[in-house]
């Protein structure tokens, strides 16, 4: 007599048990969105604080009306073409003396901004405005910092600052003690310091 | 003898489905690798809008999210039209923000409470308004690092109605 063997396991269902739980995840997922645009908001201030003294020619003002219409330097202005006049007014470097900027590029206008330390960008918006505005608003001036860090990360360290950040930030948690990760980190604060983003959003006004 | 009769050959034979279980659960451990379950339940209308500019957000646990936007179409009656705020599974008032953030961060390790991040998932087609009151009271809870969750994509898209 032949030994017995045991007997096989019917794995015909196997599949549908295997659907059953394709079928919930399809359904239960969401893919989420781990992704934003990082900002920080300023400290709370003392109700009776001065504003500090910023020259005029320093502030670069962009209104948005309720009409999601764009207001920049009290001039009428599409959003496709703020970026380019951002980074005009930031890399203009006007000043003089203590105030100049040599790694500007731009037309050292002495009616624009004096170098990129002091230029302040200044976001109103209006509380009827339409949160995609905004936010279109916001990266297109963020986009204007970062072309301009780019351009400077590229002279300097022949690597886009985008680049240089990414890696920064994919950096192993193990490996932060070397100084390659130090001098990467120097790097990026170098940039950054270049080119600070001043980008201040002042109360919207009422209506 | 048999009962059954030996079946023809010349007919096609049966394709073989012993290879799909397999399949199946390629696809099943992709969704289940991929899936990001949900933290909140969602009773308004959140459609992102799309920026170029965004980095990935932190860690899970040093986040905590605030929802803005309409009330989805079975909310309407309890809560209205206007744009609303969303914090965790129930809508809230602009002056319950200080105290969500406050506890949450105390929920929050020691040693990440610094690190805390807000992301705003604010609705595309919602007012500004709302949001700059959010943004008030985080001030207010020093609650400063904050992020516009946004899909990345083309932000010009944002404008097309």
């Amino acid at each position: 007599m032949a030994k017995r063997s045991a007997p096989e396991v019917n794995a015909g269902s196997m599949a549908d048990i295997a659907f059953l739980l394709l079928i919930f995840f399809l359904v239960t997922t969401t893919i989420e969105v781990d992704s934003g645009i990082q900002s920080k908001l300023p400290p709370p201030i003392p109700e009776d604080t001065p504003p500090p003294p910023i020259k005029q020619k320093n502030i670069f003002q962009v209104v948005v009306n309720q009409d999601n219409r764009l207001l920049v330097e009290n001039e009428d202005m599409e959003i496709k073409d703020l970026t380019n006049a951002a980074v005009e007014f930031l890399d203009n470097g006007g000043g003089e003396g203590r105030d100049a900027c040599s790694y500007c590029q731009g037309d050292r206008d002495p009616a624009s901004s004096d170098n990129p330390e002091k230029a302040v960008i200044s976001l109103v918006n209006d509380r009827q405005a339409t949160y995609n505005t905004y936010a279109t608003v916001y990266n297109e001036l963020v986009r204007a910092y970062t072309i301009l860090r780019n351009r400077e990360s590229s002279r300097r360290f022949n690597e886009s600052y985008e680049d240089l950040y990414q890696r920064y930030k994919d950096w192993p948690e193990t490996e932060k003690e070397t100084p390659e990760y130090e001098k990467i980190e120097s790097q990026v604060n170098e940039i950054k310091d270049l080119f600070p983003l001043k980008l201040s959003e002042a109360q919207p006004q009422e209506r | 003898m048999s009962k059954f009769k030996k079946q023809k050959s010349g007919d096609l034979p049966a394709i073989s489905t012993a290879s799909l279980p397999d399949i199946v659960f390629m696809l099943l451990f992709f969704f289940m690798v991929a899936t990001v379950m949900r933290e909140d339940e969602l009773k308004i209308e959140n459609r992102l809008p799309n920026a170029n500019q965004v980095e990935k957000l932190e860690s899970k646990n040093k986040l905590v999210y605030i929802y803005i936007g309409k009330p989805s179409a079975q909310y309407q009656k309890t809560y209205g039209v206007t744009d609303v705020i969303q914090l965790g599974d129930k809508i809230s008032t602009v002056q319950e923000v200080q105290t969500y953030v406050n506890t949450k961060r105390n929920d929050m390790p020691e040693d990440i409470q610094d690190q805390m991040m807000v992301s705003l998932k604010v609705d595309g087609s919602s007012k500004v308004g709302v949001l700059t009151d959010v943004k008030q009271e985080l001030r207010e809870a020093m609650a400063l690092k904050i992020n516009y969750t946004a899909k990345k994509g083309d932000p010009m898209r944002n404008l097309k109605k």
